[in-house]
């Protein structure tokens, strides 16, 4: 076992060709008893009994006195001006209390347009023309949720319909304009490269062997069981501006909304409480909170704004929407040269993505994946297209889903194509334990990995080479039996603030821990749990660092004002940078209490050691102070000359994300009758460094699996040539029951982040992005002695059946 | 606007109160009744997150009138736990860790009660087909199965306690 | 997501609805499970100004065999139907149906006559109903009539039931010895409707199919019999060269529309898939006892 805070300090990277690799092991760390409950643990979680009990707090429970109910009318079409609203019957209606315009809002002050995160521009609500299927077009407010959908159904919107733009490469040519409220009349928003283009190119041209495919990774949808909402609440007497908001990012949005309304932001609270699901669905700002917002102000009264399901899926928190062309080099002995990359970004009619300020594509060039690849170039452009702006990183770190898509069906394809093992081309390929830190052809730093490790795991799990020996029976006997192998690496943790910024904000992320005089504590932080536990895993965090137990630690999270300021949570970044922040801070707060140890034991500090929960003086363990005892002479008999009180603030600049991977091999059997794909077994072994809850790991990828499962083979949103969403309803948008949903197989290896105080690397969305290849190639191994190469997700039925009869043609 | 008063015995309790016709029964419990844990997720009838037992039937409040509830037992998850002992099934999820963000759970635990009163000794593939009208984004479903079956054992050693 | 106004309407006896409904007319729906109806309220599609309860009155939900046939109340609720040990053990075809519409919490609700009477291609009971030979009751306030199952379809959400009448009963004719039946459904998950399903309730004697009647789920306007792949088995012993003709002739003789949930090349090709497999199965009851 090693203790990886003494051994690596906190510093950034390492000078480049000197290796430090970082061992792995099977081991779940455990330093403390069970009574503190320090990381490894599988401790129950502290916020459980609430939930358990239907005490949760959500948005919608939230009931203010006087409160008033918004609903929004919406656009039927894709793209079409707007000739005029009459609200008049509106207003007739019983209950309605007023009807908000995009006129309205620019009277207001310019409110009808607002900012994204990626500095475009998006429409509040429309003053000219609508530019997406289901566009928030004007706003009723009235006095119960039932006259407000009373009160839609009779604001009448004369459209003039418009040529809508469905699709990206259409879009390119600029034949209709989406954006026309732009200087520069196109729909090319952005271009963006990286890597190296001559060095990939001329690997390219010594290749012995090039394989090319193109892949589509459509858009899908969050769909958080709780959809999105808000309780504003302007006091006109206290000037304050309270906001109940499902919101992931809580300060960051305070800011956004002080920047955009004017008002100062000491003046505005919001209050992210229990959220029901977020993964990056809840990080945007929709125009559904600024109407909300402003009715407030109007009315001054509270308001409520809860989206219905189909408004959610209609509008809200796209992701994906990647068109890729992908060539990978490969040199005689099937070793990986180069690798070249374009793709086409459908952003929607804004460029609201949810990425780091100076990554319009993410963090797609990691897409040279856990392979040691010597050139690469990528090159992705982002357009507008008459459909909902957006999107979010669902589940995984910023674009990484598609780039891991992408590099695990290339490394799968060429390793068909070489007619190999798909395992044995990726152990070929495998940046070695040795190579780190890495320094990818794409210029990340990679921390840690031992990806043979976590494949010969998976591979020894499954029974692999009993399988493929199954496979090879069951093809002489006409039988469709699939084995996928998806060996991913995530990038996540943003970010370091030399690069990371949201709207200029650094993603530095916070902890503010205050112990009190009985030895007790309250710790808050600047991220925002929609599930992930924090509750608990902090608390974990915190007893191991403190000594004090879990159960004494009561964390917060979500209040801005009394939060420390932190960047919210999304694309698996908590336990990178907040984390490391409650560490940190920790650390100081012990620091302290060496001190007051010190002069309770009457001895030096450098006569102490920390055992667990207390100071003891080296060589006399009987004379020991625990935490508990230095807390209440922090307030009772703290040395002369010291402030009382034990403590601490800590912002975490992370000197680097982290690197968690993986490796998933899925197993599919194919009824070639109707084409339905059976996930017969799947083997995840993931490996996020040093693991804080082993449960709650295992739930965090359990649950990200069947969202892997889900676009790899039910979800899918779809558009007609109009520009109409087909896929509006959880009738059609197939989410998938506990049915589809196969019994997950998971296992770890402990490869501990050299760069993080607590090795930690975060976990909640690796599955997400593993998954999805794993299926993927798996039925393409089922298929591919049939001349199908490829299918794009979701593989429906209907897909592998067409493949079939083409086949059979 | 047609309204009428209407009583429904709510965890035990006659609740009476003054609804619209077409007022939702999740909205009856929800608003009128001020009992915020059943929850709303969809507006298809597809998630389930507003499962109640009605007559210790599971069915989804959200495509039901309360006025077809009125004279009516309707249980929520405010009244799963008696006298403030938790149900079998509310231990099992926190002790398996069967919920995350824990807005399926409500409606879950319900499911999984009426499944579990029918049927005290599923298998796996009934108990994941027992709850296939609840949808879960988060965990996966591997670790809420293992809730129920934690609760069908627990349950059922109670029952075995409770006979001798 | 909120329904437009109505006025509700509970009545305690049958009389009492069939009067509500003679006098509300055209302005009424009748409210069986809700599982239907309410969904296209909540989205406006269905905005009645009156609601008739049926779920008040006494003596519409039973499943029991009764003089040569099974009766089924049509209030009673598909989870109950589905429970019922007589269709469990005598109605194979019933029990895989049941088994299969919607979700189970869907199925605490809604209700066998709803089903039918919604006359949706989509629902899976028209399509067994058809394989049965089934029979329906309709009451009126001048007595009831006994409507075929083959009458009962008329057109697109359009049933054979005049203004004023309620679907009271489902009677399917007990099984002969030697019957078999089966459901077989593809869908896209758990609780979708059908892409394709087949409904095959036969009857084999010495060896060959003496009576067959195949429904067809969600390939055509109306619940269709698929009487080409019928005539394809009739007489024949189970080779796949018959299950291959019966396949084909299904496929041909269906009208599926393409939608999300498939193309009509596919839709077609997979109604051959389940007639195919649901004969199959049938069959392989019949062996057996039901």
């Amino acid at each position: 076992m090693t203790h990886l805070d003494d051994r690596f300090e906190h510093h950034s990277d390492k000078p480049d060709g000197v290796s430090a690799e970082v061992a792995t092991t099977d081991e779940v760390r455990i330093r403390t008893p069970s009574k503190i409950c320090g990381m490894g643990h599988r401790m129950k979680r502290k916020e459980d009994p609430r939930f358990i009990q239907g005490q949760g707090r959500y948005v919608d429970d939230v009931v203010l006195p006087g409160m008033l109910y918004l609903d929004i009318v919406r656009s039927p079409y894709a793209h079409a001006k707007i000739k005029s609203i009459d609200a008049s019957e509106a207003l007739a209606t019983p209950g309605v209390v007023a009807v908000i315009t995009g006129k309205d809002l620019e009277a207001a002050g310019g409110l009808h347009w607002m900012p994204t995160l990626m500095s475009d521009t998006q429409m509040v609500l429309p003053t000219e023309k609508v530019v997406y299927y289901a566009q928030e077009v004007a706003a009723v407010v009235a006095t119960s949720r039932y006259a407000a959908a009373d009160g839609i159904e009779k604001v009448f919107v004369d459209y003039e319909p418009l040529d809508p733009v469905v699709d990206p490469f259409e879009a390119m040519k600029d034949e209709t304009i989406v954006r026309d409220d732009k200087e520069k009349k196109t729909n090319h928003i952005w271009h963006w490269e990286a890597g190296d283009k001559t060095a990939t190119d001329q690997v390219f041209g010594d290749a012995a062997q090039v394989v090319r495919q193109k892949m589509y990774i459509p858009r899908i949808h969050v769909a958080s069981i709780e959809t999105c909402g808000m309780v504003a609440h302007m006091d006109k007497v206290t000037g304050k501006l309270l906001v109940y908001m499902t919101s992931q990012a809580p300060h960051a949005h305070r800011t956004v909304f002080a920047l955009v309304s004017g008002l100062p932001e000491q003046k505005i609270q919001v209050i992210s409480p229990d959220i029901g699901g977020g993964f990056g669905g809840k990080v945007p700002v929709y125009p559904g909170y600024v109407c909300t917002i402003v009715a407030s102000i109007v009315t001054c009264k509270p308001i409520k704004w809860i989206e219905d399901r189909s408004e959610n899926l209609q509008a809200d928190s796209f992701a994906r929407d990647y068109h890729i062309d992908a060539e990978m080099a490969l040199d005689a002995g099937g070793k990986i040269t180069g690798l070249r990359v374009e793709t086409l970004s459908d952003c929607g009619a804004a460029d609201a993505a949810a990425n780091p300020s100076k990554f319009p594509a993410g963090m797609y060039s990691i897409c040279t994946g856990s392979y040691d690849i010597q050139a690469a170039h990528v090159a992705v452009d982002g357009v507008y297209t008459t459909k909902p702006p957006g999107g979010v990183a669902y589940r995984c770190s910023f674009r990484v889903t598609e780039a891991v898509h992408m590099i695990e069906r290339m490394a799968s394809i060429a390793a068909h194509e070489r007619g190999e093992d798909p395992a044995d081309f990726r152990l070929r390929n495998f940046i070695r334990s040795d190579q780190f830190p890495y320094r990818s052809p794409t210029g990340w730093q990679y921390d840690s990995g031992n990806y043979k490790a976590a494949l010969q795991k998976a591979m020894d799990m499954i029974g692999y080479h009993e399988l493929r020996r199954e496979q090879a029976e069951k093809r002489a006997k006409v039988e469709l039996m699939g084995i996928g192998i998806s060996s991913f690496t995530e990038v996540v943790g943003a970010g370091p603030s030399k690069d990371y910024d949201i709207l200029g904000i650094k993603m530095f992320d916070s902890a503010e821990i205050r112990i009190h005089p009985t030895g007790k504590a309250i710790a808050r932080f600047g991220t925002k749990s929609q599930g992930q536990g924090h509750e608990t895993t902090y608390a974990q965090i915190l007893a191991e660092e403190l000594g004090l137990p879990a159960e004494d630690i009561q964390v917060e999270e979500g209040d801005t004002d009394t939060a420390p300021y932190g960047l919210g949570t999304y694309a698996s970044r908590s336990t990178p940078t907040a984390g490391a922040a409650g560490a940190m801070a920790a650390r100081k707060i012990k620091a302290k209490a060496k001190k007051i140890a010190a002069h309770l034991l009457e001895v030096g500090e450098d006569d102490l050691e920390w055992n667990v929960d207390r100071f003891q003086v080296k060589g006399a363990p009987d004379k020991s102070k625990t935490i508990q005892d230095i807390a209440f002479a922090a307030y009772t008999n703290h040395p002369q000359g010291m402030e009382a009180g034990l403590e601490a603030v800590d912002y975490y600049d992370p000197p680097n994300l982290t690197f968690p991977f993986g490796s998933y091999i899925a197993v599919v059997d194919i009824d070639a009758g109707t084409g339905e794909v059976k996930v017969r077994r799947f083997v995840a072994i993931d490996d996020c460094g040093n693991i804080i809850n082993p449960m709650i790991v295992e739930g965090q990828i359990h649950g990200g699996l069947t969202q892997g499962l889900a676009p790899a083979l039910f979800e899918e949103i779809v558009y007609d040539e109009n520009g109409q969403n087909l896929t509006g309803t959880l009738a059609d948008y197939l989410v998938p029951t506990a049915v589809e949903s196969p019994k997950w197989e998971t296992g770890h290896t402990v490869t501990p982040s050299p760069h993080h105080p607590l090795g930690a690397k975060g976990v909640g969305e690796s599955p997400t992005v593993g998954a999805p290849p794993a299926i993927a190639n798996a039925v393409v191994d089922a298929l591919w002695h049939l001349g199908v190469r490829h299918l794009d997700i979701p593989i429906t039925p209907e897909k592998v059946w067409a493949a079939l009869r083409g086949a059979r043609a | 606007m047609s309204k009428r008063m209407i009583t429904v015995d709510l965890n035990g309790e006659a609740t009476t109160r003054e609804v619209e016709d077409r007022t939702l029964l999740v909205h009856f419990i929800r608003e009128d009744a001020g009992l915020k844990g059943t929850h709303i997720g969809c507006d298809t009838t597809s998630c389930g997150a507003c499962t109640v037992l009605l007559d210790g039937r599971a069915i989804k409040s959200c495509t039901m009138f309360a006025v077809q509830a009125d004279g009516k037992q309707v249980e929520t998850i405010e009244g799963v736990a008696k006298d403030g002992a938790l149900h079998p099934l509310q231990e099992g999820f926190w002790e398996k860790h069967g919920l995350q963000c824990g807005y399926c759970t409500p409606g879950m635990i319900l499911s999984a009660k009426h499944l579990l009163e029918k049927n005290p000794d599923p298998t796996e593939d009934e108990i994941r087909w027992g709850i296939s009208g609840n949808l879960c984004r988060c965990t996966g479903y591997n670790k809420i199965v293992e809730a129920i079956q934690y609760a069908a054992k627990k349950s059922k050693a109670q029952d075995e306690e409770a006979a001798e | 997501m909120i329904p437009g106004a109505f006025t509700y309407h509970s009545p305690r006896t049958l009389e009492e609805a069939m009067a509500l409904l003679g006098n509300l007319g055209d302005d009424a729906k009748i409210l069986a499970g809700g599982q239907s109806l309410i969904p296209a309220m909540r989205f406006r599609l269905a905005m009645p100004e009156h609601l008739i309860d049926l779920g008040g009155l006494d003596g519409l939900a039973y499943v029991r065999e009764d003089a040569g046939f099974l009766r089924i109340g049509a209030m009673t609720r598909e989870a109950d139907l589905e429970a019922a040990t007589v269709v469990q053990q005598r109605y194979s075809l019933l029990a895989d149906t049941a088994h299969v519409i919607a979700d189970p919490l869907v199925r605490n609700l809604a209700t066998v006559g709803g089903n039918l009477a919604h006359a949706d291609p989509a629902n899976d009971h028209p399509a067994t109903m058809l394989a049965y030979a089934a029979e329906v009751e309709a009451r009126s306030p001048t007595g009831s009539r006994t409507i075929k199952i083959d009458d009962f379809f008329t057109g697109l959400f359009e049933n054979a039931l005049e203004p004023g009448e309620i679907l009271t009963e489902i009677r399917i004719p007990a099984p002969q010895p030697g019957a078999g039946g089966a459901y077989r459904k593809l869908e896209r998950k758990v609780g979708d409707y059908a892409v394709s399903a087949a409904a095959v309730q036969l009857r084999v004697q010495g060896g060959r199919v003496s009576a067959a009647r195949i429904g067809l789920t969600n390939v055509s306007p109306v619940p269709l019999r698929a009487t080409g792949a019928e005539q394809a088995i009739l007489g024949q012993a189970i080779t796949d060269d018959c299950l291959a003709a019966a396949a084909r002739a299904a496929s041909e003789e269906c009208d599926p529309s393409p939608d999300l949930r498939g193309s009509v090349a596919y839709k077609r090709d997979i109604t051959g898939v389940m007639v195919r497999r649901a004969i199959e199965k049938a069959a392989a009851r019949a062996g057996g006892a039901s």
